[in-house]
């Protein structure tokens, strides 16, 4: 039995920064390999967890594809002692400053992140919110030292620690997307039992918060006949409260736009109400912002479900998910695995000739 | 053996023990107008080395050290055991609070932060909107403190009350020579405090006060100033070192004070002229006992001396203050070697001191 | 070296019309190659090798097309409107001289500013080719033109148009032609449209489908008066990638330059982009993925008509490059 609280924590503690993901692929694999049939690693990283469908000749199959990088920063130049820095994936700098982060360079270094002072700057700015340019690490280590232990490119993660919040709810950063990465490893935990119909590919991806690559050429490698995404979506919260956000702790939603195949999202729709299990709709017309921009165009195209996790503080130091949601994730994920029928295809789309 | 020493007084070290008990204290929380846990690391610390230990009304503690000899020369030390945070002003419902900053932080720091609410210290965030939802004109503008929550957690509906109050929940490190923790404005005043009550030399009688609600316009200390009527005064504090390098590549003029350079004797702030007679004096002492020293800049900025030095009839002040980078943030970092160097020179500084260094007219 | 590096900057090459400058490099690149192709989109494609037991089949890739104009417009005066083709920033504009692909020459400049403290926009900018009439101008709508700039030697630096990106596809030349062996299948190509959004490797990618990739083009310096932070500089050597805005280099890829670099004493630096990315991008996410990194020569004043470049970071690109290559790969 996975304990959820216990594995999701240690995936947050890890960083697994986007193009550089095998520290965080490592317990994923070790998790998953119990579960699966086959674990292969793509060749941009990707890991691939395949459970053979228990069916002689020929069957479809799915790919469920969790992205697992995280977002954070990379040192870009070195200062008088100083860091400079680059961000990986989409970060508010606003959100950067005061922030204790850990350098992975020869070793790991706790830093400090801040701005430069207005003191120092432009009059102009004063008051402002930093460029890229205006942040720097101090690792309070004399400047030999920095430059003997820190190179350029070395990763910065986020130093905060997983905090237990109330609620059932868990506070951390790169929840964005380890949560769902959870979802999918209690989802394998459920169906291990079930002989399936279908291949069944869980997917822990690469470079989501950068280009999409590791969904991109891992869509193409495995050609899957469709694909569900899992992601983490807007949680309801101070300030947030639009169409755009949902209610944490009510359950998973389940994406309509132009990124997912219409067909795709009623039938989990269907499976939901069937589950009684509490989710909401969302509707994202002209992307959905997740592996699913890459996978649908893949060769000759591949009908994409996205399913979210509400979260808060999305791209933060301390996102926050409800454990629930993520519970209830895992279990929709398994019923739509565990019904696929050889016929479901035809069921879900229908005939595809005119 | 530097030849400049010409005396055996031993003077003071930082080891373990002190540092964590300012680990204790950087962790503690203390948040201005509500100063009970610094309060009770100081009085559990301080009592088996002093004479008197008063609560006052405010809550500062005056703690005596009594001299051995006749009419010695009374001297206040004060450090502040304040430092900045919130109140929770609004329950929200949903674990949600709205609150008010209490001392000056720039609100560029707040957003994604963890913080601890309440005497139970619940978890709490100030959350930040995903950068997918703002529009790029918010993106250049700071994110305004009025927008921000306390965010408890669902569980915590209802938990903690307007009133009660919050900071950051930083944990302390230590990182090769430096150190980093929120609140160490002021809580390295409070230790070096701490430790000089404990060593306090018997020629002088030692009055240190444990002042409340400088953060807030050095309310605190002024009080205890006038409670403790010494001869003179030095505000322990922390001050911030902005030793940085320009964006323009320009020289940086403007530092305030250095790490590494020791201990900052201040010589005029925004709110005090220092006593000349007590500058002198702590830079001879500093030349004697071969310790570093730097002359703060002069210019803004304050310490509770500014409050001292104009009650009663007057009273002869000066303020030394452990460099610091990043003040009111939610990480300072500075250097052992700094605080130790300032715990070295006010002690010195204390065994040296006689009645006769406000003989002169003060010029 | 730089012979060469000054024949390929003088020809015009606009992404998009890259026949002249294809036809130079196949010339040049004929005597070393195995076999040489060029693809429906014009990307040239040139062999040498096979692969060996535990080669691998690698893809080395340099842009050849160039940034340029393109007519949008004739004016009844004869004054020419143009466009971009790839960035040609505006500032770099004002009385800058351009060749079109027909022959004619223009100078271009701009409407009179209220403020001379902006910059104009390339829609109030217009090419001066000495015509008075849309009947007696040389070019129409359509016509497509580079910058023209004479090429300057200024010792172990040189300065000219196009450096973006002639001076890599000098170094590819380079490596190929003193190659002595190699265990892998090696595909060098000359790609197109790189400057209008990184197309050409695209399906060159596609159809050479490689085993690792590495990238070869100009980068930026932070090293010129108030230049924007970046630790690369002209004359530090080859500038071995580790990221830019547009893709992160494969770790593995960028430890194994690193480490051949460090081995063979060859002058390297790291880089980091903030702005800008190569074919380098397209080639990471083609099929079912390729580990790939890039190889930047340092340039000054990228995009303008005089982009300068030291002959020595090319020297020691190729030297990189010919170790890389020469020899098995083991990514780790």
């Amino acid at each position: 039995m996975i304990d959820l609280s216990t594995f999701l924590k240690e995936m947050i503690s890890l960083p697994g920064l986007s193009g550089y993901e095998s520290p965080v692929r490592e317990p994923i694999a070790r998790t998953w390999q119990p579960l699966v049939d086959e674990l292969s690693v793509s060749k941009l990283g990707s890991l691939h967890g395949l459970r053979r469908a228990n069916v002689k000749g020929d069957h479809h199959s799915v790919l469920i594809a969790t992205h697992m990088d995280a977002i954070g920063l990379m040192v870009a130049g070195l200062d008088d002692g100083l860091l400079r820095v680059m961000s990986i994936g989409g970060l508010d700098l606003r959100i950067l400053v005061g922030q204790m982060v850990t350098v992975h360079g020869k070793r790991e270094l706790p830093g400090i992140l801040q701005m430069i002072p207005d003191r120092l700057q432009d009059k102009s700015k004063a008051g402002s919110p930093p460029g890229i340019t205006d942040l720097f690490i101090d690792t309070g280590l004399p400047i030999n030292e920095v430059s003997d232990l820190v190179k350029l490119g070395d990763l910065v993660s986020f130093a905060t620690p997983p905090q237990e919040m109330s609620g059932g709810a868990l506070a951390g950063h790169s929840l964005d997307n380890r949560a769902s990465v959870a979802a999918l490893t209690l989802c394998l935990e459920e169906i291990r039992k079930f002989n399936l119909a279908w291949d069944v590919w869980a997917v822990a991806t690469t470079q989501e918060e950068e280009t999409l690559v590791g969904a991109r050429t891992s869509a193409y490698e495995i050609k899957p006949d469709i694909a569900v995404v899992v992601d983490v979506t807007f949680a309801k919260g101070p300030g947030v409260t639009d169409y755009h956000t949902f209610a944490a702790g009510k359950g998973p939603t389940i994406g309509v736009g132009s990124n997912m195949h219409p067909a795709l999202g009623k039938y989990f729709k269907t499976l939901a109400d069937e589950m009684d299990l509490p989710y909401a709709m969302e509707y994202m017309p002209k992307s959905s912002g997740t592996d699913a921009m890459a996978i649908q165009v893949s060769e000759e195209g591949i009908p994409c479900a996205v399913l979210g996790i509400p979260l808060r503080y999305m791209h933060t130091p301390l996102e926050m998910v409800v454990l629930k949601d993520i519970q209830r994730t895992g279990r929709l994920l398994a019923r739509f695995i565990t019904q696929l029928e050889t016929d479901t295809m035809e069921k879900i789309f229908g005939e595809r000739k005119a | 053996m530097n030849p400049k020493i010409k005396t055996n007084l031993e003077l003071p070290t930082i080891d373990s023990s002190q540092i964590s008990l300012l680990e204790r204290l950087s962790n503690a929380v203390s948040v201005s107008g509500d100063e009970r846990e610094v309060r009770q690391i100081v009085i559990d610390s301080v009592k088996p080395y002093s004479d008197d230990i008063t609560v006052d009304a405010m809550g500062n503690v005056l703690v005596t050290c009594k001299s051995k000899s006749d009419h010695p020369i009374r001297v206040m030390l004060d450090a502040h055991m304040d430092e900045v945070g919130f109140m929770i002003v609004e329950d929200e419902g949903d674990g949600i609070y709205s609150f008010e900053m209490l001392g000056g932080v720039d609100q560029r720091q707040l957003p994604g932060k963890a913080v601890l609410v309440g005497k139970d210290h619940l978890a709490g965030i100030i959350g930040a909107k995903p950068i997918h939802l703002a529009d790029t004109d918010e993106l250049h503008a700071a994110i305004p403190q009025k927008s921000l929550r306390v965010d408890l957690g669902p569980g915590n509906a209802g938990k903690v009350n307007p009133g009660d109050m919050g900071t950051f929940a930083t944990r302390f490190v230590q990182a090769g020579p430096s150190l980093m923790g929120k609140a160490l404005d002021d809580r390295l005043g409070v230790a070096t405090l701490i430790e000089l009550i404990k060593r306090h030399p018997n020629q002088i009688e030692l009055l240190a006060s444990f002042s409340v609600q400088e953060e807030l316009g050095l309310r605190g200390a002024k009080i205890a100033a006038v409670a403790l009527h010494p001869d003179l005064a030095i505000a322990i504090d922390s001050t911030p070192a902005i030793d940085l390098p320009r964006p323009d590549q320009k020289e940086n003029s403007v530092y305030n004070c250095k790490l590494d350079e020791g201990p900052a004797i201040y010589v005029a702030d925004a709110g005090t002229i220092s006593d000349p007679r007590l500058i002198r004096f702590l830079a001879q002492t500093a030349e004697k006992y071969a310790i570093p020293f730097q002359y703060r800049q002069p210019g803004g900025g304050g310490t509770n001396a500014g409050v001292i030095h104009k009650v009663l009839g007057g009273i002869p002040v000066v303020s030394v203050s452990i460099p610091g980078r990043y003040a009111h943030t939610p990480v300072l970092l500075a250097r052992l070697a700094d605080w130790e160097n300032t715990l070295k020179l006010i002690y010195a500084a204390l065994n040296d001191l006689t009645p006769a260094i406000l003989a002169p007219d003060r010029n | 070296m730089k012979e060469l590096i000054q024949k390929l900057c003088e020809i015009s090459g606009p992404s998009g019309y890259e026949n002249n400058i294809r036809e130079a490099i196949k010339k040049e690149v004929t005597p070393y190659a195995d076999s040489i192709e060029v693809d429906p989109l014009g990307n040239l494609m040139v062999r040498k090798g096979k692969k060996t037991e535990g080669g691998l089949r690698i893809l080395i890739s340099a842009h050849m097309d160039e940034i340029g104009v393109i007519v949008t417009h004739v004016e009844k005066t004869g004054f020419v409107r143009f466009g971009n083709l790839g960035a040609a920033f505006p500032w770099y504009l004002p009385a800058s001289r351009v060749l079109f692909l027909n022959g004619t020459r223009g100078v271009i400049n701009s409407e009179p500013r209220e403020d001379n403290t902006k910059v104009s926009t390339i829609d109030q900018s217009y090419i001066d080719v000495g015509a008075s009439s849309p009947e007696d101008c040389p070019v129409k709508i359509g016509d497509v033109g580079v910058f023209e700039r004479p090429f300057m030697d200024m010792g172990t630096r040189v300065a000219s148009k196009a450096m973006d990106n002639r001076s890599s596809c000098a170094v590819l030349i380079e490596t190929l032609r003193q190659l002595k062996k190699s265990p892998h299948e090696l595909v060098f190509l000359f790609s197109v449209q790189e400057e209008v959004g990184i197309r050409g490797a695209v399906t060159a990618s596609y159809a050479i489908d490689p085993d690792l990739g590495i990238a070869v083009d100009v980068t930026s310096v932070g090293d010129t008066p108030s230049a924007k932070q970046m630790e690369v500089g002209l004359g530090k050597g080859a500038a071995i990638k580790i990221r830019d805005s547009g893709m992160l280099c494969d770790p593995r890829v960028v430890r194994w330059m690193r480490e051949t670099a460090e081995k063979a004493s060859i002058p390297h630096q790291m880089e980091i982009l903030r702005q800008g990315s190569t074919d380098a991008y397209v080639i990471q996410t083609s099929r079912s993925g390729v580990p790939t990194g890039a190889i930047s020569i340092p340039c000054r004043y990228v995009h303008s008509p005089s982009e300068v470049v030291d002959v020595k970071d090319l020297e020691s690109s190729v030297q990189l490059l010919l170790k890389l290559i020469g020899g098995p790969v083991q990514l780790k």
